[in-house]
């Protein structure tokens, strides 16, 4: 993402020569993010930004743009990144070693995401059925089973809002919520498909920082051994369900486990997607299969 | 020579194909006037392609099958150009008149069209795709994905050494084929196999 939206800090860097500000303190007059300082030392240079609330780093724009945005967590004050960048005609000392990134504590066990919202209405279901609607009705209907089973829950777009993909991953990364479970719905096949992260072509990472289009790697197998979990917990309910992998944003940019899924009818009839006995038996089965693995989860770092 | 010196039967011979000759022209006459219009050919918006050359060849298809939500290999014999550009081409303009056939398994909307496929060494294809192609897709994670499967399986599987594809719409980046299958970044190639092996198996 290559945009600068209010609260959000964009700042690029030249790898080589370094280039500095001309001040090595660099005020915003903004009062999240009111001011940053800037140091080099044998061609490494570190940016701390200093922040009124915590502070999130992305790459973006093939890795020649560093993101600084705020993220929602409780108070914190500062982070600090390090960039390691070469100077052509100066001898290569032992690069510093990176900053250990502080952790936010986690507020929510599990993050549900209600796919599409405001301009993106999703499929049509039917004439007057959009899958904005059902998605974020289904996303709270697995709030409600998973903080049964004693799961915290933060359901994101808990209304008729425009969300970008992006957002939705920064807001899962910055809670480092155990699971990220995506909802979509479709008139298409019977049943429930479970999907997981279909990883792009390989971007590396950098240092620190991961990259942003394959996040998910890590944590792939525990994704897709939930979903299975999932999987298997719909199919005792008597529901016709498929496991797969898709190039589903954002489940690539998610650092934790996380996966979608995808609610159809049972038969031919899209109406029973709003029906709230048939949407709890789906939900109902998600949030038994979380319980299920909550210690693997929440064990993940 | 005078009227009364031809013979008589001549007169009358000659008499009668006067009066058929002028009863056929009135016939006629009648005839065009009533003739029906043929129906004006249904004009074609699609791009022609030019005509392929090159030998037939066996080729496999990856079809996408709606009604179980699969991806099937199906072999096609189909004449086949020697650039390998042109072969991707033909190839994927082969898998589209699957989709555009009246009892098409996988539909897509009218005028959907490659525009061209580039292949990029090491190992890059790039598909380009027109709007129709993406704005009358349909819109569903299963129903998109299996687009996206078909397309890149067919040209991985008959192309050797791909490494990764690129799907572009009008030439340009777009965040989604339909609001689901993911066009912003490049499909792996070896992650897609393991895709088409996973969609073999339906619902």
């Amino acid at each position: 993402m290559i945009a600068t939206e209010p609260g959000t800090l964009r700042m690029t860097f030249s790898r080589e020569p370094v280039v500095g500000p001309a001040s090595p303190t660099l005020t915003f007059g903004n009062k999240v993010i009111p001011s940053a300082t800037y140091s080099e030392t044998n061609g490494t240079a570190v940016i701390t930004v200093n922040a009124a609330v915590p502070v999130i780093a992305t790459f973006g724009n093939e890795g020649r743009t560093l993101i600084v945005s705020p993220v929602s967590t409780p108070s914190q004050t500062t982070a600090t990144t390090s960039t390691p960048t070469t100077a052509p005609a100066q001898p290569t000392p032992a690069p510093a070693p990176p900053p250990i990134p502080s952790v936010a504590p986690r507020r929510y066990f599990a993050v549900v995401d209600a796919s599409h919202g405001g301009d993106d209405h999703g499929e049509a279901l039917s004439t007057t059925l959009a899958e904005k609607d059902v998605t974020v009705v289904l996303a709270r209907s697995l709030r409600r089973e998973l903080e049964s089973r004693g799961i915290t829950t933060l359901v994101l777009r808990d209304s008729d809002a425009n969300l970008p993909v992006d957002q939705r991953a920064v807001f899962a990364n910055a809670d480092h919520a155990a699971i990220y479970i995506a909802v979509h719905a479709t008139s298409s096949g019977h049943g429930v498909r479970v999907y997981t992260a279909l990883l792009p072509y390989g971007e590396d990472d950098r240092g620190p920082f991961r990259a942003w289009t394959t996040a998910q790697h890590p944590a792939l197998p525990l994704s897709q051994s939930t979903a299975s979990a999932v999987a298997s917990e719909l199919q005792k309910r008597q529901l016709t369900v498929r496991t797969l992998s898709a190039a589903l944003r954002p489940l690539n940019n998610v650092m934790g486990p996380a996966f979608a899924i995808e609610v159809a009818p049972q038969g031919s009839d899209v109406s029973q997607l709003t029906a709230p006995d048939y949407q709890q038996l789906v939900t109902s089965a998600v949030a038994t299969a979380v319980a299920g693995v909550r210690d693997q989860l929440g064990s993940a770092p | 020579m005078k009227l009364e010196e031809i013979p008589r039967h001549l007169l009358i011979g000659f008499a009668i194909l006067l009066a058929a000759t002028l009863g056929l022209s009135v016939y006629a006459w009648h005839m065009r006037k009533t003739a029906v219009a043929p129906p004006a050919a249904v004009v074609d918006t699609r791009p022609l392609a030019p005509p392929v050359a090159g030998p037939s060849e066996r080729v496999v298809l990856f079809i996408a099958h709606d009604d179980d939500g699969t991806l099937r290999g199906e072999s096609a014999q189909i004449p086949m150009p020697s650039g390998r550009q042109q072969r991707a081409e033909e190839l994927l303009r082969a898998l589209l008149s699957r989709y555009l056939d009246k009892d098409s398994p996988h539909r897509l909307g009218a005028g959907a069209d490659i525009r061209s496929v580039y292949l990029v060494d090491p190992g890059v294809a790039v598909i380009d795709l027109n709007s129709a192609f993406a704005d009358t897709h349909r819109s569903g994670v299963l129903v998109e994905q299996l687009t996206v499967a078909s397309l890149i399986q067919t040209i991985s599987v008959n192309t050797p050494n791909l490494l990764k594809v690129k799907i572009l719409v009008d030439g340009k980046d777009r965040e989604t084929l339909a609001g689901h299958a993911d066009l912003s970044s490049y499909y792996d190639v070896a992650a897609v196999n393991q895709l088409a092996t996973q969609l073999q198996a339906g619902q």
